[in-house]
């Protein structure tokens, strides 16, 4: 994973972001109320490490952040597979959604 | 006095319960879970060995036309449940084919006791009494046309009324966790679910299936995006060939022969999207965590065909519309379904209990009364996945003893039969 995994050995707390494999570059909001400017707990399930990244959007729960600066036509991973593609540009802790990204498929 | 009814509210032993769910006193304070290998429950065992989780008296209308004689048949006999539906007129070839299997298939289904079916003629209702019959049960059928409604009703109520009373008397008796059908599908899914809920599911197969538990598990566009990871999971190459035969005839046949544009809206859907789903391929590999990590599924199902070779995990090839995929699992035999979902979907079945799993705490704190299942703890990371299926494997024992799911409560019976293609 391309974000910093300083934090993993102090992490506290419930997670803001949850990623599945650390190749993703994008991660899941898994409370609500997420605001812009919130340094967010992360944690990747498959290895159980965490990390931090500053939210740029508010992005409601369930939505993705780009863990990376996104730019666009780049493959947007999850789970540690291809998941899509990007239609616009993200930088680093903005919301990736419909609005910037799309299927292959159809 | 204040009229108002105090309740001892003590906390349940029992993990993931939905907040609203009330202590039950007369239940067993041990979790099947502790040894779930040694788990039993309390079903019904049918003619030919199955075992049931409900006691149906069924009144099924072979065909559109029919519904309403069943209907005033289940309003005349307490205890009977009408099964209406929307086709079985004209309908030819494989279509008609699914329709008889999927109708043969509910009334053969171990949680249905006896059944009354009524169509509008003779011939096609026989042909589904008779298919119902091989399971050894009581099955009956009136055909409408030379006696009218009236008629009908009356004959069919008489019959009706002989087989619940008989019925009620049939008693439940301890069976092996391993006597149990278990199928799921998910429905108005998000991101949580993926994280959560399905692979809850996941690791209640991963215990229960090597105990002899049938699974089934199908969606079949909704594989879109994981289907190399899903091939992987054949149990041999030629059931892996017989799979993604299958499925690319779906993409061919189905997706690619009738859209009209990249399915956003449909595939994913509006509620998925809004749960923070963005692509069919994000969602697929959601829906593949239902089948946890080592079962491999050892055939593929046409749609409502029951599995044939012995316990395990099946595919079934079905659509990703919830009703009609848990009807079709339903025909196949399975008696209880388990349904994760991220925004709240709130399908059930007539005949199977549809137990919903969620770990979207925005769901569960505002339509917490559809979910039975609360595994928001695996988000805040205070609940592990293997505690996550355990608090699954005892509300899916707790159900198949007689517990009321959320969609039972609410009274929803969705019934949608798959049709392949305008009827003649």
């Amino acid at each position: 994973m391309a974000v910093s995994d300083s934090a993993s050995v102090h992490r506290t707390g419930v997670p803001h972001i949850l990623a599945h494999s650390p190749k993703d570059n994008v991660a899941v909001v898994v409370v609500e109320g997420l605001k812009a400017g919130t340094t967010a707990l992360g944690v990747v399930t498959e290895n159980n490490s965490s990390f931090t990244v500053e939210v740029k959007d508010d992005v409601p729960i369930g939505h993705k952040v780009a863990l990376v600066d996104l730019s666009e036509t780049t493959t947007v991973i999850k789970y540690g597979q291809d998941v899509g593609r990007m239609t616009g540009g993200a930088e680093k802790g903005r919301h990736v959604h419909t609005h910037n990204m799309k299927t292959k498929r159809w | 006095m204040t009229g108002l009814i105090i309740m001892n509210e003590q906390p349940s032993p029992f993990v993931g319960g939905a907040s609203d769910q009330l202590m039950t006193p007369a239940l067993s304070g041990k979790r099947a879970s502790i040894d779930f290998k040694e788990a039993t429950f309390r079903g019904w065992r049918r003619e030919n060995g199955r075992v049931g989780v409900r006691n149906h008296v069924v009144i099924l209308p072979l065909d559109d036309l029919s519904n309403a004689v069943c209907e005033a048949v289940a309003n005349n006999v307490k205890g009977t449940l009408a099964i209406p539906h929307a086709y079985g007129r004209l309908q030819f070839g494989a279509d008609l084919e699914l329709h008889f299997r999927t109708l043969i298939g509910a009334g053969s289904n171990p949680n249905v006791a006896a059944v009354v079916v009524v169509g509008i003629e003779d011939g096609w209702t026989k042909r589904v009494v008779d298919g119902i019959a091989k399971t050894g049960k009581p099955v009956i059928g009136f055909g409408i046309e030379g006696h009218g409604d009236i008629a009908t009703i009356s004959r069919a109520s008489y019959q009706a009324k002989r087989f619940v009373q008989w019925a009620s008397e049939l008693a439940r008796e301890e069976c092996p966790i391993a006597d149990l059908w278990v199928s799921t599908k998910c429905g108005e899914s998000d991101t949580t679910t993926g994280l959560s809920s399905c692979p809850t599911v996941g690791n209640m197969y991963d215990k229960l299936i090597p105990l002899g538990v049938y699974g089934v598990f199908g969606e079949t566009s909704e594989i879109t995006g994981a289907e190399h990871l899903c091939k992987e999971r054949a149990a041999d190459p030629d059931i892996a060939e017989k799979w993604y035969k299958m499925w690319n005839a779906y993409q061919r046949d189905v997706i690619e022969a009738h859209k009209t544009d990249d399915l956003s809206d449909s595939q994913p859907t509006k509620g998925n999207i809004a749960g923070g789903l963005t692509t069919i391929e994000e969602k697929a590999l959601g829906n593949l965590e239902k089948i946890g990590r080592n079962s491999r599924y050892i055939d593929v199902l046409e749609p409502a065909e029951a599995p044939a070779k012995g316990p395990g995990l099946y595919y079934m090839d079905t659509s990703s519309a919830a009703a009609e995929c848990v009807t079709l699992m339903a025909a196949g035999g399975y008696v209880v379904h388990t349904f994760p979902t991220g925004q709240g979907n709130v399908i059930g079945n007539p005949i199977v209990p549809v137990i919903k799993i969620s770990g979207n705490p925005k769901t569960l704190r505002t339509m917490g009364e559809h979910i039975d299942v609360d595994v928001t703890g695996v988000l805040r990371r205070d609940m592990t996945l293997d505690q996550a299926g355990d608090a699954l494997i005892d509300m899916i024992v707790r159900t198949a003893n007689g517990r009321l799911t959320a969609a039972e409560s609410l009274g929803h019976r969705e019934f949608s039969m798959t049709k392949l293609y305008r009827s003649a």
